[in-house]
């Protein structure tokens, strides 16, 4: 049996680490509630460019447009959106496993990171980092959003990348998030989402030149409500996995004060026992 | 009274309004456009300046700086990257924007990104007529 010792010390370490999970139980909390408010409060303009652009482009049908054609050559580029902190379960596991799954070999793609947790895990298994935007994952803009689609957009029109996925965590709900991949570029058309009572739409200015200027907002928005998205379920994932930790460090703590208590009473037992027989010795 | 339709303006952080109006003004690319009840569909891109909403109660003026407008017969839809009302504008911050950008169009070197100069002049001169 373990000395009285050796279980105190264990079990004050236990308690320290407890402390810390649930203060950082407490933080995740509060910054969860922060980024679900900011996620919905983008919800309105994501939903609706969404169903603005499908539109456009299911009515539009046959246009030619460069952002809207696969090419032949060129690498895939995945947008990969993590944290900057471990301690969340799952999370940035996910999100890494969701990436190396794709059906694409590792050298035809480029990873363009935001979260330094994936960056690295990426980098480890020999995936080709071509761009980080790391310190943006904390608390990010839409400007933030916007630099990351204009160097997509760049390596796309000069052909060094065929098509651009975004590997991020959906928000369902607090206790449930999803990794999620979509499709950015070429934009896909996906003939269910077509409406036939639509209006017939006119563009001014010509529908090529519009959508040269609507495509690039799209993407932004999408970028940026999956950085929404993403930041959510980063905190959601963390409250939950300190929660765990909380809780299983209280079953510790208790199991020990258990093997403690044995251990006390079992040392007590074994001193009784020998000033008894020492006193019989003399007498 | 006038007619009315729906009009929304919707910012990537927030609805920005959401009401009934009877007119709607706002500068796209291809110039200025006023926009009444039962226009035909039309989608334009927005151009840095003024946004003008007549509700019932009168006028109300935001700067609106870029996105694009999808315009039906019943509802507008402002889809606006920014957009600002006029207590939410720094005078002295638009002043001096316009004053950089002034400067960087008229010192123009082969380095200087005139069309970036430009859009940030349009921005605060968008924002500066919308105080005044």
């Amino acid at each position: 049996m373990a000395s009285m010792r050796d279980i105190k010390r264990r079990k004050s370490s236990i308690q320290s680490t407890q402390q810390i999970t649930k203060a950082m139980k407490l933080t995740s909390t509060v910054k969860l509630q922060k980024a679900k408010a900011r996620a919905e409060q983008s919800k309105p303009y994501f939903d609706f460019m969404y169903e603005t652009v499908h539109a456009m482009l299911a009515k539009s049908g046959n246009i030619d447009h460069p952002y809207l054609k696969a090419k032949e050559s060129g690498k895939t580029a995945v947008v990969v959106i993590t944290s900057n902190r471990g301690l969340a379960g799952g999370y940035n596991n996910n999100i890494v496993k969701l990436v190396t799954g794709f059906d694409v070999p590792p050298k035809d793609m480029v990873i363009y990171t935001a979260g330094s947790k994936g960056r690295d895990a990426l980098s480890r298994r020999g995936y080709e980092i071509k761009a980080d935007y790391s310190d943006i994952v904390e608390d990010p803009q839409y400007s933030d959003a916007d630099i990351i689609c204009k160097d997509l957009l760049e390596a796309f029109e000069q052909g060094e990348i065929k098509e651009i996925y975004l590997a991020y965590t959906f928000f369902k709900n607090t206790v449930s998030h999803e990794p999620r991949r979509i499709k950015l570029l070429p934009v896909e058309m996906d003939s269910e989402t077509t409406k036939s009572d639509n209006v017939p739409m006119n563009y001014e200015p010509e529908e090529e030149e519009a959508l040269d200027m609507i495509i690039p907002k799209y993407l932004t928005s999408i970028v940026y409500g999956a950085l929404m998205q993403a930041v959510a379920s980063e905190n959601g994932a963390r409250m939950q996995a300190m929660d765990s930790a909380t809780s299983n460090a209280e079953e510790m703590i208790d199991s020990l004060s258990l093997l403690y208590n044995r251990a006390r009473q079992g040392s007590i037992t074994q001193e009784l026992t020998e000033i008894i027989a020492g006193a019989e010795a003399i007498s | 009274m006038a007619e009315l339709m729906k009009l929304q303006v919707i910012c990537p952080d927030r609805v920005f309004y959401d009401g009934e109006v009877s007119m709607v003004e706002l500068n796209t690319t291809e110039g200025e456009i006023g926009i009444y009840p039962r226009h035909i569909p039309l989608t334009c891109i927005i151009a840095p300046g003024i946004l003008t909403i007549t509700e019932k109660s009168g006028l109300k003026n935001a700067a609106l700086h870029s996105g694009f407008v999808q315009i039906l017969p019943d509802k507008v839809t402002v889809m606006a990257e920014v957009a600002e009302w006029p207590d939410e504008i720094d005078l002295g911050r638009a002043e001096a924007a316009k004053g950089r950008a002034e400067d960087r169009i008229k010192g123009k070197d082969s380095k200087t990104d005139i069309a970036r100069a430009e859009t940030a002049l349009q921005r605060a001169i968008a924002r500066i007529n919308v105080i005044k």
